[in-house]
């Protein structure tokens, strides 16, 4: 795996599901590193990037969630105008689709783009060098 | 395996014979009695009225409410000394249905299940575990006492008490077991989300389930999550209870034992026997009943006679289609007649849908309207919204294309609908009354 791993929980639409998904990884001492909400009407759910995977899945599935990973990129940028379109123009050109995006701003000058792509190797390819693209580790030590 | 193989393999013109001769028998019992007699008289039916089985039509039909009304005993013509059990249906409206049995009775009943468990290869060696009710309701002491007679080790182990049931599973190295198919899913779930497998660690090998009607593709989901083959069992209280019909090893069709019962399959509508191999109500007189013999008996079940010929497992008794549902469990949605069934065959043919829905019936305006609420299967969520949209498409499509009604599908997380050790509750009727 080139990038990080992303849990998606699914989540009916309705007051408190929230709250219930992640006051169970609070309980289970897993950080949450940056989260997006999806919604499509009744249904949606939570895409999350915590500091410790294996613990979270581990007790999203003992509590019944249904949950899947998926590899995405953690792409350092600077916080700055313009950084965001540079990014992404860097990926066209790699003819890499951004599926979907998100970002979490750090206590640095730098933000962090958590980007789920089609062709994630490609992804890595036309970023390294340019961008720091963060791991699994450096994302727990944040 | 048999138990009673000269009666269960019985050639059709001597099986014919035997049924005359105790359709007589009956009716000749009931000529006298408080509640056929003045009908039978009515129809200038007496005693040696019936020349052939053809005969059979001139009789009453009996109904559900017939039972009912005859409440407490009205229906029951043995000496009263002679009873050793009631069971009763619970009556949701109005008084319960209660049915009686004397010794002789009793003893037929537990034949029939003894030849039911024996068909699907149940042997004395086995132990058999009962996870269906005990008292009123017939299932478990029904069960109880055919296995008894087949000589099998019994746990009674009755329904609720999960974690229980599958100690005792474990432990007792149980190898056939009785419930309702809902409540053995249940079972399998609860025991695969405390770390055992039933496939791999129990020693299960026949499954017989009944009290709900299931369809053909949830047989796999059965047998892949309790390592069983799985058997449907039909029966119904005011025909002893469970044994009336079972699936033999063929598993294509239940036969129906006929020298017990006499089965018609007759229009609904019109009460005339429907033509050949055509789908209507079964329709059950009793042969040897002793306590409280029923004649023409509208049973309400959908099913139709699949075959008359011999099955390749010997047995001569004609083998019913697995059952569509009940004529009161038809609904009706914007004129589209559907029964739950139908919607359960679709629902567990699609690997990505669990085993756990139910359908909500509301009033939009002036529409009903259908939903399917299904709970998400744990392997089949890969994240993306758009595949969610997507699967909830493709099973709408296939409910228009085979329903031929828009039927609105909801997903739900796992462990919303819930769970029962008995029958599932799977419609929810929220419609206004008219």
């Amino acid at each position: 795996m080139v990038g990080v791993e992303q849990i998606s929980v699914f989540l009916e639409n309705k007051p408190g599901r929230l709250q219930h998904v992640t006051q169970k990884l609070g309980d289970a001492g897993v950080s949450i590193r940056a989260f997006v909400v999806a919604e499509a009407g009744e249904f949606g759910m939570i895409r999350v990037i915590v500091d410790n995977p294996v613990v979270a899945l581990d007790t999203l599935r003992k509590e019944g969630f249904v949950c899947s990973r998926t590899e995405v990129l953690c792409v350092e940028i600077p916080d700055a105008p313009g950084e965001l379109a540079r990014l992404s123009l860097r990926l066209e050109k790699a003819s890499v689709n951004i599926d979907y995006a998100y970002a979490f701003l750090t206590t640095t000058e730098k933000a962090i783009i958590v980007i789920k792509m089609d062709k994630t190797e490609e992804g890595l390819g036309a970023l390294q060098g340019d961008y720091r693209i963060l791991t699994a580790e450096e994302i727990q030590e944040l | 395996m048999f138990w009673q193989e000269d009666l269960e393999t019985m050639a059709r013109p001597d099986l014919e014979k035997l049924q005359l001769k105790r359709l007589r028998a009956t009716v000749d019992r009931l000529v006298d009695s408080p509640f056929y007699g003045p009908v039978l008289r009515e129809r200038g039916i007496g005693r040696s009225s019936i020349g052939n089985l053809g005969d059979l039509s001139s009789l009453p039909f009996t109904r559900k409410t017939d039972l009912r009304d005859s409440y407490p005993m009205g229906l029951m013509i043995a000496n009263r000394r002679d009873l050793v059990r009631l069971h009763a249906s619970s009556g949701t409206t109005g008084k319960p249905t209660v049915v009686f049995y004397t010794k002789k009775d009793i003893d037929v009943w537990s034949d029939m299940i003894a030849r039911c468990m024996a068909m699907v290869g149940v042997i004395p060696d086995d132990v058999f575990q009962n996870i269906v009710g005990y008292g009123l309701f017939t299932g478990g002491l029904g069960f109880h006492y055919g296995a008894e007679k087949l000589g099998v080790l019994t746990v009674p182990s009755a329904t609720g008490r999960t974690t229980l049931q599958i100690e005792l599973m474990k432990d007792f190295h149980v190898n056939a077991v009785h419930s309702t198919p809902s409540y053995a899913l249940h079972l399998a779930e609860v025991a695969r989300s405390s770390g055992l497998d039933p496939a791999e660690d129990l020693d299960l090998r026949i499954g017989m389930f009944g009290a709900e009607f299931w369809s053909d593709n949830t047989r796999p989901r059965l047998e892949a999550a309790l390592g069983v083959d799985a058997f449907d069992s039909y029966g119904l209280s005011e025909m002893y209870g469970p044994g009336v019909a079972f699936e033999c090893e063929e598993r294509n069709g239940l036969h129906v034992w006929e020298d017990i019962f006499i089965a018609e399959v007759i229009d609904p509508k019109t009460g005339e026997q429907v033509g050949e191999g055509e789908k209507g109500e079964l329709v059950l007189t009793t042969l040897v009943r002793d306590a409280m013999p029923l004649l023409r008996y509208r049973t309400g079940d959908i099913t139709r006679i699949l075959a008359t010929d011999r099955c390749s497992c010997g047995r001569t008794h004609i083998r019913l289609e697995k059952f569509l549902g009940r004529t009161d469990d038809m609904l009706k949605i914007r004129g589209v007649n559907v029964f739950p069934s139908q919607i359960e065959h679709i629902l567990m043919d699609i690997p990505e849908l669990s085993e756990n829905y139910q359908i909500e019936l509301e009033t939009r305006g002036l529409m009903d309207e259908i939903t399917v609420v299904s709970e998400i299967g744990k392997d089949a969520f890969t994240g993306e919204v758009s595949d969610l949209m997507n699967l909830r498409q493709g099973v709408e499509s296939i409910f228009a294309s085979k329903i031929g009604l828009r039927i609105r599908v909801r997903f739900v997380e796992p462990g919303t609908i819930e769970r029962s050790t008995g029958k599932a509750k799977r419609i929810i009727d929220r419609r206004k009354e008219e």
